[in-house]
């Protein structure tokens, strides 16, 4: 053996090259041919979106300012106007806030009920544990607007089919993320208070929830700022709030922009406002952890 | 330890108890009260009377069964016999359901004993077991009946009008039409339509059997007519399904590939020029702040209703949201294999080719895969907004508010679509990145 790799030194440094040159071409064979498909997919997906939409895309183009040109034009005609119009549709945003944050809560609640119940090792009934997370996907998965325009169509218009639709969606989609910081959590203070003959539930408050509860704000708080977006999305298809008011003001057209501008203002500045402090409250609570 | 020191240390400890009270009660009476606040403000105890039970009934009854309509027109006198009383589910002529008898005298047989008649000269007789029965005639624009004054609740009777609604079906009298409703469950035509030849053959005969259709081979000629299925519509549903995917698709790689580049302006590490890098984040935060929302609303006025549209929509808002995580993970990377790189001679290009993008690329993967998932649903709700996709199929049939059972049928697909992207990004992120995270 031991000759062997010696005579054969100059040899297996020419292989080993030869090998590793095969190895760099068949690498870049692979990623040319990914790349080669993913652009092909984008191409032919943009010419069948193009080809499918209303307008084309070179047609639209040079009119994507034009809009915007409008309303900013006529707001800015009708400037004097605009601190009433924000002051007129501020309820709309509150009620735009009120949704998100109602859903933020009731999802939370339910979303920490799934993960517990979800997650081995914490699960109150160990067998029910694949149960309760297909529940979680499958509420994960549905989007808001499927449940909130069924439930317009049973409890009318208003902020409370949004509001359940919203929260049906964070349900699953922290009860995901919460189980996932779940799992890592430490048992043995769950033990010993099992030791002590702690019920579930204060096995959970008391040996699981401080564990996890920096964590678990933190990704509430992340869930507020999509579900703002949400409550106003909804809002167009008739749910109430910031939304439904741009949908009339839309449908005015010109003549109008100004109130459309002023929801725009309302609509980005909260957005952007909630944005910031949540992220700087986030930021502090995972910052707090790793001190 | 003398006994101040303990003092103190007690009533240290029975302060931190009652801060940790008050927080531990505190905060879930904060929260009680703002229930209570939105329990009036979202105008709850309105609800009950705003509610329609009926509608909440006809949608679970209809999402999952389906009524044939027996219509006779009482000018006509031509009775017709459709499937949702549509004109795509109509039985062609000559055909009829089995379960109505007779040419002079139509026999309509609900089940369980119900039985109606009809009878020339516009009569109609209805046989309800428990009940006397029930003769009607329409003469012009009312109807008479000999229904006594006393009604159940089952019955409304005026002289334009009479509803009955039993268990069995539902029978509704008017001086123009006299139509009988017969429950089903299931969705029926969800294969084949009643004018195709393969309605109500089965798998085994239409696979193996003898030819059905001349013209045609069996299992294509099938294959067509369920594709082309005018009822439910398979050819339209499936575009449907793939235009929203293609929106999240364009959307999701256009943003990243538009915020890759974009994010190396904005981080600190490669871009020493202080305007530059605070310009690009408030680009990032503007697009972003914007929202998808606001960004439909402007891009479907220039570029119209559509896929392209929603695509655009998405790629927009998350240029802004990829653009901040991009390039917070850039500040992120390792100066070590860049200093690497840089020793054996590497111009800036290709330093952050072999430096800092294999560094990254396992992070910034993971998330457009994650966005990939998330933004199925997003281009779901877009959809709904600017007419392309799923979503807005499933507005319309909402809209119709009586094609429950498509409603029904396209809230699963929809589940389905986002779980198997779900599934789907895991499996891609598994494969790219190699292991579980």
């Amino acid at each position: 053996m031991a000759d062997i790799s010696l005579s054969g030194t100059p040899h297996s440094v020419d292989s080993i090259q030869a090998s590793y040159m095969a190895q760099v071409q068949r690498r870049r064979l692979y990623g040319g041919l990914t790349l080669l498909i993913f652009v092909v997919l984008m191409v032919s997906g943009f010419n069948i979106a193009d080809d499918r939409n209303a307008g084309g895309f070179w047609e639209g183009l040079h009119q994507i300012g034009d809009y915007p040109a409008d309303v900013v034009s006529e707001a800015w005609e009708k400037r004097a106007d605009l601190p009433a119009l924000i002051a007129k549709f501020f309820p709309a945003l509150v009620e735009t806030i009120n949704i998100a944050a109602v859903s933020t809560l009731i999802g939370a609640m339910g979303g920490l009920f799934l993960s517990l119940l979800g997650t081995r090792g914490l699960a109150k009934w160990p067998r029910l544990i694949p149960v309760f997370r297909r529940i979680s996907d499958v509420m994960r998965a549905v989007p808001e607007i499927v449940i909130a325009l069924v439930l317009i169509f049973v409890l009318g218009g208003g902020p409370v089919p949004a509001m359940i639709a919203i929260a049906i969606h964070t349900a699953g989609a922290l009860g995901k993320m919460f189980s996932e910081v779940a799992e890592n959590a430490d048992l043995k203070p769950v033990e010993g208070l099992a030791s002590t003959g702690a019920s579930w539930s204060q096995r959970m408050l008391l040996g699981v929830l401080p564990q996890v509860a920096p964590n678990y704000v933190s990704y509430t708080l992340l869930r507020f700022e999509v579900n703002i977006r949400a409550s106003a999305i909804l809002g167009f298809v008739g749910a109430g709030g910031l939304g439904y008011e741009l949908r009339n003001a839309m449908a005015w057209g010109p003549g109008r922009f100004d109130e459309a501008a002023a929801i725009f203002i309302l609509l980005f500045g909260t957005i952007v406002f909630f944005d910031q402090v949540s992220s700087r409250y986030r930021n502090r609570l995972t910052e707090g952890q790793a001190q | 330890m003398t006994a101040t020191d303990l003092n103190l240390a007690k009533y240290q400890t029975d302060r931190l108890f009652q801060r940790k009270r008050l927080f531990g009660f505190g905060i879930p009476a904060v929260i009680a009260v703002y229930f209570v606040y939105i329990f009036f403000a979202f105008d709850l105890p309105g609800l009950a009377q705003r509610a329609n039970m009926d509608n909440a009934v006809t949608l679970a009854s209809d999402s999952w069964s389906y009524k044939v309509h027996v219509t006779r027109d009482n000018r006509t006198g031509v009775v017709e016999y459709a499937v949702e009383g549509e004109r795509k589910g109509r039985y062609p002529q000559g055909q009829r359901p089995d379960w109505v008898t007779g040419d002079e005298i139509l026999t309509v047989d609900l089940g369980a004993g119900h039985i109606v008649r009809y009878l020339p000269d516009n009569r109609t007789e209805v046989e309800i077991p428990g009940f006397p029965m029930i003769a009607a005639q329409a003469e012009g624009r009312t109807v008479n009946t000999n229904l006594p004054d006393d009604l159940p609740d089952w019955i409304s009777a005026s002289s334009r009008r009479v509803g009955i609604t039993t268990p069995e079906g539902r029978i509704t009298l008017t001086g123009a039409r006299t139509e009988v409703f017969n429950y089903f469950p299931g969705w029926e035509l969800f294969w084949f339509t009643l004018d195709s030849p393969y309605h109500g053959q089965g798998l085994t005969t239409i696979l193996f059997g003898a030819q059905i259709d001349p013209a045609r081979g069996n299992i294509s000629g099938a294959l067509s007519d369920w594709w082309n299925n005018a009822m439910w519509r398979h050819k339209d549903v499936a575009w449907a399904i793939g235009e929203t995917i293609l929106m999240a698709f364009l959307g999701t790689m256009g943003a990243a590939i538009i915020a890759l580049p974009l994010a190396f302006l904005a981080a600190k590490r490669f871009s020493p020029i202080m305007l530059v890098r605070a310009a690009t984040r408030r680009l990032f935060d503007f697009v972003r702040g914007v929202d998808a929302l606001i960004w439909t609303v402007v891009l479907a006025r220039a570029f119209g209703p559509g896929p392209l549209t929603g695509a655009l929509a998405i790629l927009i808002t998350d240029t802004g949201t990829f653009g901040k995580i991009f390039s917070e993970s850039l500040e992120n990377v390792d100066q070590k294999q860049i200093e690497g790189v840089a020793s054996t001679g590497a111009k800036p290009l290709q330093r952050y080719r072999f430096g800092v993008i294999p560094q990254v690329v396992p992070v910034l993967l993971a998330q457009i895969l994650y966005f990939l998932e998330s933004n199925t649903r997003s281009a779901t709700i877009i959809g709904a907004i600017t007419g392309g996709g799923i979503g807005l199929m499933l507005t319309q049939a909402i809209q119709t508010q009586k094609d429950w059972e498509e409603v029904a049928y396209y809230i699963t697909l929809i589940i389905a679509m986002v779980m198997f992207m779900d599934w789907f990004s895991g499996w891609l992120r598994g494969k790219l990145i190699g292991g579980k995270e």
